[in-house]
């Protein structure tokens, strides 16, 4: 039998902290590695390129390998390791700099982080490869906000945004406590919370197209609970989640839309849109 | 709700999933049972330090005890029966349910009363003692109220969470004659009072076990509604069936066991009855059952134990949090799972007990958003197990090397060349250039409508450059 119904629903439940907090570098690097990630390379080019602008803005080179791809997720969540883990070992070869990986996508960046150790845990020279960049990678909200530690001047007019955080940049990468961070320096910027902020917005990779009516059920009730939240925009720090909700709100006829974090961030301090 | 009983069909799970999604009043009562539930999990874990620390623990006792299952069983085994109560072994549910029926011809057991027993539901014990002529009524009020409506349990722990009160209502009215209320502590007073006569009337009482302690031989059971003490003392004979990875090593692993388990259930400090069996009445004893059984059951738990990753799994306490915490779970409900256990628990032990060809969609109901691995109070990294299973799904055996039963039934040759071609498409970058290429400048022509994708949302459309491109001339700039 139901219990009576007289909770608060959770409109701002948090992932539960990492088991140790990770530790950060004293100063910020002269130069870092981009890992884009394959749908930000087609679909939200821009908001890698203000990646790129806010790093450098920081002082920062930004090194772009240009034979970067995926990180080879979408066939690891699938069950089609052996695949990912030779797309997984085109992109190692790529960052073998001593320079730190970021990446705009907090999914992506715990591949990098987490996974790669678990597909390369029979080969213990590429396992050491594996770990050595692990170390060193970071999502970008959290690079920004703990090794850079930018400070950011607001010059938009007053808005209230929607955070949108992808469950596994979430749990992964702690990404929702960095994104909140940044956007709470932006002193025109309120952040409203949604209804189930923390619930997965039905994206799941490959889960979108294999679980259709659940995945549309999912995103449906999130893009409900954005629409209800009042806020103006939408920002998420993964593009995943913003192709699968922007595809919503645009089905819908919604004038609300989202916009990758790193954009929002670099237009509202000044740069250009 | 007067549709007949349907016991659902295996491997159906899109077309269940579909229908509960339509089904407004169903996603609501699991919504708001599930958001309370969340809710009060979250009260009862109130420091986080402590709750990770608890958690690193549970986590600790249950590895530790799996890995030394075949001698800690052994010990339970020996001192159990020191203790006077019998052990039996099956390593099937037909057999379970023949040491069921065995007891129960002896005794010429014509009615049999249970507590709460998720193992039970596995032997679908129910069933099987009424086609031999015995009676088996659930004692437990979510069980009653399903069994009075022939379904099955949605919950493992709350197995009629699918009903709101007006529908238990309703049902009352129409198989017990009772005058209609929406008041839940009248619904349950007349449950009580029916079920209070049942207890003494039968002649064997069944359970379910939370753990089983093997320094001690005793069997740990915890409940909120005495009808599982009920169950275990007022008939003559007490059957206790369980798992084989119920067992933990010492009695005082059972605290923090304890308190990881109802809390995370219920959120609940502790349960209102703890119950610890360890022999029959003795001599003198004014109360109790004079013959008490544990029947052990494997049911494909040797298969997962055998998997050094798999074995996880087994770390189970059945707390349901996972469930609770579930998206999809939330949105479809327990019974569109089509087994015993539904949710992120059910999906990981299922294949296991059925094998993975009879629910092979189960591994794949998951975004792997990873909810339920973040409040497992055992720590089993369900994510990750979801998607080994995906692997086993679609992966071939080596003859005579099957990791598990019903592997590779997912296997298609057509899905097999894609991933390749995806494979080659991001090993070799002038390849993906060209890709990069063709879809940034024929970006017009996507199309419209990308099968599922589309049903739901827009068509994404390719950027008329590429992040590569952008940032080779970015980059390229003199500074
Ligand atoms: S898998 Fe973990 S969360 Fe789920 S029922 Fe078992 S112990 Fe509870």
């Amino acid at each position: 039998m139901n219990a009576p119904r007289t909770f608060v629903p959770q409109a701002t439940r948090v992932a539960e902290p990492a088991a140790a907090p990770r530790t950060y570098p004293e100063h910020k690097p002269e130069r870092i590695y981009l890992f884009g990630t394959c749908v930000v390379d087609l679909f939200f080019p821009e908001a890698g390129m203000d990646a790129i602008r806010l790093l450098e803005r920081e002082g920062i080179q930004v090194v772009f390998p240009q034979a970067q791809s995926c990180c080879g997720q979408p066939a690891y969540t699938s069950g089609y390791t052996d695949q990912a883990r030779e797309v997984a070992r085109a992109q190692l070869a790529l960052f073998d700099q001593d320079w730190p990986v970021v990446v705009p996508s907090g999914s992506c960046a715990g591949m990098f982080r987490h996974h790669y150790q678990e597909l390369f845990a029979g080969e213990p020279d590429t396992l050491a490869r594996a770990r050595a960049v692990a170390e060193r990678t970071y999502e970008l909200a959290e690079f920004l906000l703990h090794v850079c530690r930018v400070e950011l001047h607001d010059q938009g007019p007053p808005t209230e945004v929607a955070l949108h955080t992808s469950c596994s940049a979430r749990r992964e990468m702690h990404t929702h406590h960095h994104g909140r961070a940044l956007l709470d320096q932006l002193s025109g910027v309120r952040r409203v919370d949604h209804d189930h902020e923390s619930e997965c917005c039905g994206f799941g990779g490959t889960f979108c197209v294999r679980m259709p009516d659940i995945s549309g059920a999912m995103v449906a009730d999130k893009t409900r609970s954005l629409r209800d939240s009042g806020a103006a925009r939408v920002v998420s720090a993964d593009a995943g989640c913003l192709m699968n909700i922007n595809g919503a709100l645009e089905k819908q006829r919604a004038p609300l839309q989202g916009q990758h974090l790193a954009s929002f961030l670099w237009q509202r301090t000044g740069g250009q849109p | 709700m007067s549709q007949p009983a349907r016991i659902p069909l295996r491997d159906e799970f899109k077309s269940r999933a579909h229908d509960a999604l339509g089904d407004a009043q169903l996603r609501r009562n699991f919504r708001g049972a599930m958001d309370s539930l969340m809710e009060k999990r979250a009260a009862a874990f109130s420091d986080a330090d402590e709750r990770e620390r608890l958690r690193t623990l549970g986590n600790h006792i249950r590895a530790r005890a799996l890995s030394r299952l075949p001698d800690l069983l052994e010990q339970l085994e020996s001192n159990l029966t020191a203790n006077g109560v019998q052990v039996h072994w099956a390593e099937t549910t037909e057999q379970a349910n023949r040491i069921v029926l065995d007891i129960a011809e002896r005794r010429q057991a014509r009615q049999v009363i249970k507590g709460k027993s998720m193992v039970s539901e596995e032997m679908d014990m129910n069933h099987v003692l009424a086609d031999h002529g015995i009676e088996c009524l659930e004692s437990d009020m979510g069980e009653y109220i399903i069994q009075l409506d022939h379904e099955k349990p949605s919950h493992i722990i709350m197995p009629a969470i699918h009903k709101n009160a007006d529908q238990v209502a309703r049902l009352f009215e129409r198989e017990l004659g009772e005058p209609y209320t929406r008041d839940v502590n009248e619904l349950i007073q007349t449950g009580r009072r029916i079920l209070r006569q049942k207890f003494f009337d039968a002649d064997i009482g069944v359970s379910g076990v939370n753990f089983a302690v093997a320094e001690t031989g005793t069997l740990v059971l915890v409940e909120n509604e005495g009808n599982g003490r009920m169950s275990t003392t007022v008939p003559k004979v007490h059957i206790a069936v369980t798992g084989i990875e119920k067992v933990v090593a010492h009695l005082r692993d059972v605290v923090p066991l304890l308190s990881l388990l109802t809390r995370s259930a219920l959120g609940q400090p502790i349960t209102t009855y703890i119950n610890m069996i360890s022999r029959p009445r003795q001599a003198g004893e004014r109360d109790g059952p004079e013959e008490v059984h544990l029947v052990l059951l494997d049911n494909g738990r040797s298969q997962a134990f055998a998997d050094g990753e798999l074995r996880q799994t087994l770390n189970c306490i059945r707390c349901g949090a996972c469930m609770n915490h579930c998206p999809v779970y939330t949105r479809v409900g327990g019974h569109t799972y089509g087994e015993v256990y539904p949710g992120p628990i059910g999906a990981i032990i299922t294949p296991h007990l059925v094998g993975l060809d009879k629910v092979p969609d189960h591994p794949s109901a998951s975004s792997l958003c990873g909810a339920c691995g973040e409040v497992c109070p055992v720590r089993i990294p369900i994510p990750s197990l979801l998607r080994r299973l995906r692997e086993e799904n679609v992966s071939r055996p080596d003859p005579g090397h099957a990791v598990m039963r019903g592997q590779g039934s997912k296997y298609s040759a057509l899905e097999s060349t894609v991933w390749k071609l995806w494979r080659t498409l991001y090993t070799r970058p002038l390849l993906y250039r060209l890709f990069r290429f063709f879809a940034t400048r024929l970006r017009a022509l996507t199309p419209s409508r990308l099968g599922p994708w589309t049903e739901h949302r827009g068509a994404p459309k390719p950027a008329a450059r590429s992040l590569h491109e952008l940032a080779r001339k970015h980059l390229e700039q003199p500074r």
